[in-house]
């Protein structure tokens, strides 16, 4: 084990480099999959005819299948397909975007069914339109019960983005791989610091929701 | 899409799906073990008296929780062998993913068993229960109905997450596709059948997941 | 910016993603157009790098000697950098004309399909089957497979893989097929990468490591515990892949090269390499 030559700088600038891939893939992707994946919850919430069982059976569908295959499948056979390009950056964040807000959208059904249902009665018999009482009475008490939940999600996302090796994204992990390409030494000790830098800014994250959390019940 | 799917690498590669099918099952059947065990002695240590085990529990539920799955499967079969222990990609898969599993599956166990009101267990006690016999007739039956679901779906997620294996040149069904693809380059066939393959074994586990939580909610 | 906009292309896309999987069946007449669309779309490579101003290159950044990234510089190096720089060159009028991009056995030629990249310049085999899929230019490289082994194994040539032998491989390789078919009782294990491949090798989770002889002495001068053995095996000649049937990129690639061995500079660089001249 070599943890001086591991450590040099140029091999920590390099894990930065890749750690900001890292950080970008993330941001886009759980920016993408919650705005989604609140879309499915709330078209699934009110019912639809044939939509909400489509998208019923397209959650359970993509629940039920690995990420890694997800991701292999936009990256390799989605431009079989349909005729599109995507990068490999591109095609890690479309795997991400489908895999995670169908999960999410499971989150976010789960925190507006918990709201009783004669609150929306009230609501509405006050005078309040369909949409309106989404928007003012269901919508804001449920968010503050799915934070720690969709927290939790967006770190399985964020440490899932590790995945894009498969297909060469040159993330954190990957600039990692390079690292201990290098040199046997390297491995030890190149793994034992890309998983403390995943696991600072998840740990993070979690303080950050915890703290979050407690404002708001209050 | 006739010429996209082409049924007959199904026909021809039967036997490589089949035998990736099998190692995906076995990993997961070894790694579920792993997990429920390490889970329950975890749960109970975060609920343990004795602080230092309180401690342990939370550092080990918090660092697995917060890395990358992959990770640590490498520094099983990649980190190890520096310090003299080899695995084959079996055991460095099955470890990496029994321990990764375990400390979601500790959690739900101590949300289950904190979630039963302290009043049951002062009573129970009062009324002459030894510390056992409280969790054994009071605390775990109405723990587990909590539990259940959540540790069904990490069940799910385990089995989803054993293609981690396909990396490590695991042969599991991930790994085979990879093989079956580099021989016939069917992409979208290839990998829609192993997609197949796969819910052949999350769907029955969702379905019963599903089932428990009805039954359960009703039981109360 | 650019994330962005990158971010509501993926919107689309998944949005887009969604309704074509969910209604599966209508698709079957836009998949038929989107190919033959492409097809004349193929031929305008050349045309599109000269519109750019930029040749995009699909390399290793995994194999010492042809393509290796130094974490250090940031810089990608190798033979095949070199050739793909000259052949920018020979296009564009300058070397630094030129992207690179990461690529590895299993994902180049889907990104040479959806025109991520120009050309594959990635120490890839000219063989039947691929011509089906990619154009190659002439050869630009003769390699041969061969073995790489800890020094003192008992493994000294391709007779000594008998059942019970752990090869190591990279998926998508044609090595990983090769090995397959001459020595079928040994148990080959495929790894996404060369790094991957190479780091399975030295933490002992096989016993020898086949690929092209080129790469595996890339690998020998990094780890001086690791020794080629068993000479070649089978003919590997490189070739540069371009989009099929695109025959004014193919010439374009291909009088680049005859200009390179014409002039000298293909000995030139051959040597700072190999350390050698040109077989």
């Amino acid at each position: 084990m070599d943890f001086v030559g591991a450590y040099s700088p140029e091999n920590l600038g390099f894990l930065m480099e890749g750690l900001m891939i890292t950080l970008r893939v993330a941001v886009i992707s759980i920016v993408f999959s919650f705005a989604i994946g609140l879309i499915i919850a709330v078209l699934r919430y009110a019912r639809i005819p044939v939509l909400s069982q489509l998208l019923f059976l397209w959650v359970e569908l993509i629940r039920n299948l690995p990420l890694l295959l997800i991701m292999f499948f936009t990256f390799f056979a989605l431009p079989e397909i349909i005729r599109i390009d995507l990068s490999a950056e591109e095609a890690v964040i479309l795997a991400l975007v489908l895999f995670e807000s169908a999960l999410i959208s499971e989150i976010i059904r789960g925190g507006l069914a918990s709201i009783p249902k004669g609150q929306l009665e009230a609501a509405r018999s006050s005078g309040l339109g369909y949409v309106q009482t989404l928007r003012f009475v269901v919508v804001p008490q449920a968010l503050r019960r799915m934070i720690p939940p969709l927290v939790s999600q967006f770190i399985s996302l964020l440490k899932d983005t590790s995945l894009g090796i498969i297909v060469a994204l040159d993330d954190l992990m990957h600039n990692g791989q390079i690292i201990y390409n290098h040199d046997f030494g390297y491995v030890f000790p190149t793994l034992i610091l890309v998983a403390t830098i995943y696991f600072v800014i998840n740990y993070s994250l979690s303080l950050l929701a915890g703290r979050l959390e407690k404002k708001l019940s209050v | 899409m006739s010429d996209l799917l082409d049924i007959s690498i199904l026909i021809d590669y039967q036997d490589v799906y089949w035998k990736g099918f099998f190692i995906t099952l076995k990993a997961s059947v070894f790694a579920l073990i792993l997990s429920f065990i390490l889970g329950v002695i975890i749960a109970v240590f975060r609920i343990s008296t004795v602080k230092s085990l309180r401690w342990f529990g939370t550092a080990y539920v918090e660092y697995i929780r917060n890395i990358p799955l992959l990770i640590l499967v490498f520094v099983f079969y990649n980190g190890l062998p520096s310090i003299g222990v080899n695995l084959d990609s079996f055991m460095a898969g099955g470890l990496g993913l029994g321990i990764y599993t375990s400390a979601f599956i500790a959690e739900a166990i101590r949300a289950g068993i904190q979630s039963v009101p302290k009043g049951h267990v002062e009573a129970a006690r009062s009324s002459g229960l030894t510390y056992l016999q409280t969790m054994r007739f009071v605390v775990l039956p109405q723990a587990i109905k909590i539990v259940l679901p959540p540790l069904g779906n990490q069940f799910i997620n385990l089995v989803k997450n054993s293609s981690i294996f396909g990396v490590i040149a695991g042969g599991d069904l991930m790994y085979q596709a990879d093989i079956i693809n580099s021989e016939t380059f069917q992409t979208v066939s290839v990998y829609l059948f192993v997609a197949l393959f796969y819910l052949l074994l999350t769907i029955p586990l969702s379905l019963f997941v599903n089932y428990l939580e009805r039954r359960l909610a009703r039981a109360y | 910016m650019k994330s962005w906009k990158k971010a509501m292309s993926v919107l689309v896309i998944s949005s887009m993603a969604t309704f074509a999987l969910v209604g599966c069946g209508s698709s079957d007449s836009g998949t038929k157009d989107g190919g033959s669309g492409s097809k004349t779309e193929a031929a305008g490579t050349l045309d599109a790098i000269k519109k750019r101003d930029k040749l995009i290159a699909g390399v290793r950044y995994d194999a010492n000697l042809f393509g290796l990234k130094n974490p250090g510089t940031g810089n990608v190096e190798g033979f095949d950098i070199d050739i793909a720089k000259a052949v920018a060159k020979d296009i564009l009028g300058d070397e630094s004309k030129i992207e690179l991009k990461e690529v590895t056995s299993k994902t180049r030629i889907p990104m040479l399909d959806k025109g991520d990249i120009d050309m594959i310049v990635a120490t890839m085999t000219i063989n039947e089957e691929r011509k089906k899929q990619v154009n190659f230019s002439d050869v630009y490289f003769k390699a041969g497979q061969s073995l790489l082994v800890k020094k003192g194994s008992a493994i000294k040539s391709i007779d000594d893989l008998k059942k019970g032998t752990k090869v190591v491989a990279v998926k998508g390789s044609t090595s990983a097929k090769n090995i397959k078919e001459k020595a079928p009782e040994t148990e080959v294990l495929e790894f996404e990468n060369y790094a991957e491949a190479f780091t399975a090798l030295k933490s002992g989770k096989g016993d020898t490591l086949t690929t092209d002889n080129a790469i595996l002495m890339g690998m020998a001068a990094q780890d001086a515990d690791y020794v080629l053995t068993g000479g070649e095996f089978t003919d590997e000649p490189y070739g540069i892949a371009v989009k099929k049937d695109d025959k004014a990129m193919t010439d374009a690639v291909n009088a680049a090269l005859k200009k390179l061995k014409d002039n000298g500079e293909y000995n030139k660089i051959y040597k700072k390499w190999f350390k050698e001249d040109p077989k």
